[in-house]
């Protein structure tokens, strides 16, 4: 749903630059009697909004696909943000920046190894490592929340290593974008 | 909102999803005592709505100090001192012998037993208990603890109460529960769709603190068992959990985390105030109190992974107590301040130890089960129940303090988790 918000918004930038590429053909087949070097000059401009435009979409796609992982995965007893998730939380945190209306919350979670309460820290170390990357990549204090739910609400229900790695974890859940 | 609340644990209550806990005995103690427990006399004309001897017969067996003797095997059923022949028990290999009549007055039940030592070949112990049909399986526990405490030396917790944490597969039904000790007589105290963990008993036994999610953070809630009133108590900013009562009542260890600082705190229950205990930027939590009403046991995270220290709460001194291992965290202490219970990291196991604090000697005493959390230490010290996963789901064990007598309590229905066992009332 969240992924799907986003591409509307993205959608609908897209349609503007192909609705301005449009009108200025519509104006040179109106135009149809004017010089071919006008003609040339207004089909640069043309290729020129396109690349631009399809430059802009490919990043935006890029952006988007960034923003479409919100799950970040930890290891065992850590709290350390891993290389693999920064990119993304990256684009979190620039998304959060440019709409200071979005607001997340950051649901920390472990995996059912140890004890309930240690497990309920650990989950919170997590929500509060990611916290702090976004902050210092440009979110705001007041978009951000940080719930853990420790053991409680693994992701999986296997009781082995590939299943443990998947249960621990911070989801970034958007209340509102 | 409470209305609603209402509602919803009255449709539950209806619907009746028991846990349903069973024990299954896996181990005993070597040492254990012959004890037969003979079918008691009834003449009514009915039959008793509960099976008194059975549930006597139970409670000695599975605590491991005694092994006792089925009915089928005795050569009769004596239920008056006159009536035993010593000599019959002798040859079965019996220790000691119990006996017993009861009647119905009109008005209750009565049950008059007698503890016959079969090598002295005298009557130990003869007493009295009375009581309504209601409290029939309550007069059987309590005659299980007498028999226990007179033959052991120990006081017996056959008459204390568990709570724990039910839930489905889903994760989205969370149910706390109370119930005998032995699993019986199941009720539901609390419901929710959001995670309830961290149970605690008060010592006098009238409510249970424990945290609840339902507020979108962790909060810690009183309960009154009677009434079933219901109170939040600390709701800060943050997440607030680990909830202990001080032996005396009086003040209540917690944690509390303020930007993913979890550390120790305590509330003064007279007056509301909130005081910290520790501030360390490591994890500090699952407080649990000493008997001096003055020293704490918590898991710390200070040196990298969770290992057990004491905190003085009057000079805040802070000392280390595990050093074997690198995952030792939830300490609970032994009530005569002679074992600490925790959950330790064997290779890749998670199991439950027991260290000696005069000589630092750690015993781990479940090597059988897995996944093992959540101790919590019977009142007269003898048994530790945890909660452990088995076959995919979480079920309660239990082991003695000693790690000699071992047994389950699966649940027909779901995940049991958090145990917490009471106070002797």
């Amino acid at each position: 749903m969240q992924t799907n918000a986003l591409y509307k918004a993205l959608g609908l930038s897209l349609a503007a630059l192909l609705v301005t590429a449009c009108s200025s053909k519509d104006v040179k087949e109106e135009e149809g009697s004017t010089v071919a070097q006008v003609e040339t000059a207004t089909n640069t401009v043309d290729q020129a909004a396109l690349d631009a435009a399809a430059r802009e979409a490919a990043a935006r796609e890029a952006q988007a696909a960034l923003l479409a992982q919100t799950v970040f995965y930890f290891d065992f007893d850590q709290s350390t943000i891993k290389a693999e998730s920064k990119a993304a939380l990256t684009a979190h945190a620039a998304y959060l920046a440019a709409n200071s209306t979005a607001r997340v919350v950051l649901e920390g979670h472990a995996d059912e190894r140890g004890t309930v309460e240690y497990n309920l820290a650990l989950g919170e170390r997590r929500g509060e490592a990611v916290r702090r990357f976004l902050l210092a990549n440009g979110a705001a204090a007041g978009q951000i929340e940080v719930v853990s739910y420790g053991e409680e609400r693994p992701a999986v229900s296997g009781h082995d290593e590939s299943s443990y790695e998947k249960n621990r974890r911070v989801e970034i859940k958007y209340q509102s974008r | 909102m409470v209305m609603r609340l209402m509602l919803s644990l009255l449709v539950l209550l209806s619907a009746a999803v028991h846990a349903e806990l069973t024990i299954q005995v896996t181990q005993g103690k070597q040492s254990a005592i012959p004890i037969g427990i003979v079918p008691f006399e009834w003449d009514g004309l009915q039959p008793l709505p509960e099976d008194v001897r059975g549930i006597v017969n139970d409670d000695l067996g599975r605590s491991g100090y005694f092994r006792t003797l089925a009915a089928e095997n005795m050569i009769g059923r004596p239920y008056a001192p006159e009536q035993v022949v010593f000599g019959d028990w002798k040859n079965l290999r019996q220790d000691f012998v119990v006996i017993g009549k009861i009647t119905y007055d009109g008005s209750g039940y009565a049950v008059d037993f007698h503890v016959m030592d079969v090598h002295q070949k005298v009557e130990l112990f003869h007493h009295r208990v009375r009581g309504t049909a209601s409290q029939l399986r309550d007069m059987a526990h309590y005659i299980s603890d007498f028999v226990f405490s007179k033959l052991t030396g120990i006081p017996g917790v056959f008459s204390t109460k568990i709570v724990y944490v039910t839930t489905n597969r889903e994760r989205n039904r969370f149910n706390l529960n109370y119930a005998d000790a032995d699993g019986a007589r199941e009720q539901l105290i609390f419901t929710s769709t959001q995670p309830i963990i961290s149970p605690a008993w008060s010592p006098d036994g009238k409510r249970i603190a424990y945290v609840s999610f339902e507020s979108g953070r962790t909060a810690i809630y009183f309960q009154e068992l009677a009434t079933g009133k219901r109170q939040m108590v600390l709701n800060m900013k943050g997440s607030n959990s680990a909830p202990a009562f001080s032996p005396d009542g009086q003040r209540l260890a917690f944690v509390h985390s303020e930007g993913g600082n979890p550390d120790i705190f305590v509330l003064d229950l007279a007056s509301g105030n909130v005081s910290r205990l520790t501030d360390h930027y490591a994890i500090d939590t699952e407080p649990q109190w000493m008997k001096d009403n003055r020293t704490i046991v918590f898991t710390s995270s200070r040196a990298g992974g969770p290992q057990v220290y004491s905190l003085d709460t009057i000079t805040r001194e802070v000392k280390r107590m595990t050093f074997q291992g690198n995952y030792n965290a939830r300490p609970r202490v032994t009530d005569d301040g002679r074992k600490l219970i925790y959950v330790h990291r064997e290779d890749e196991g998670f199991h439950i130890a027991s260290q000696d604090l005069a000589t630092g000697a750690v015993n781990i005493l479940t090597m059988d089960t897995q996944l093992d959390e959540s101790p919590s230490v019977a009142p007269n010290g003898s048994m530790v129940i945890y909660a452990a996963t088995e076959a995919d789901r979480s079920i309660l064990a239990a082991v003695s303090v000693d790690g000699d007598v071992k047994f389950r309590l699966p649940s027909k229905y779901g995940d049991v988790r958090e145990p917490a066992w009471s106070p002797i009332f």
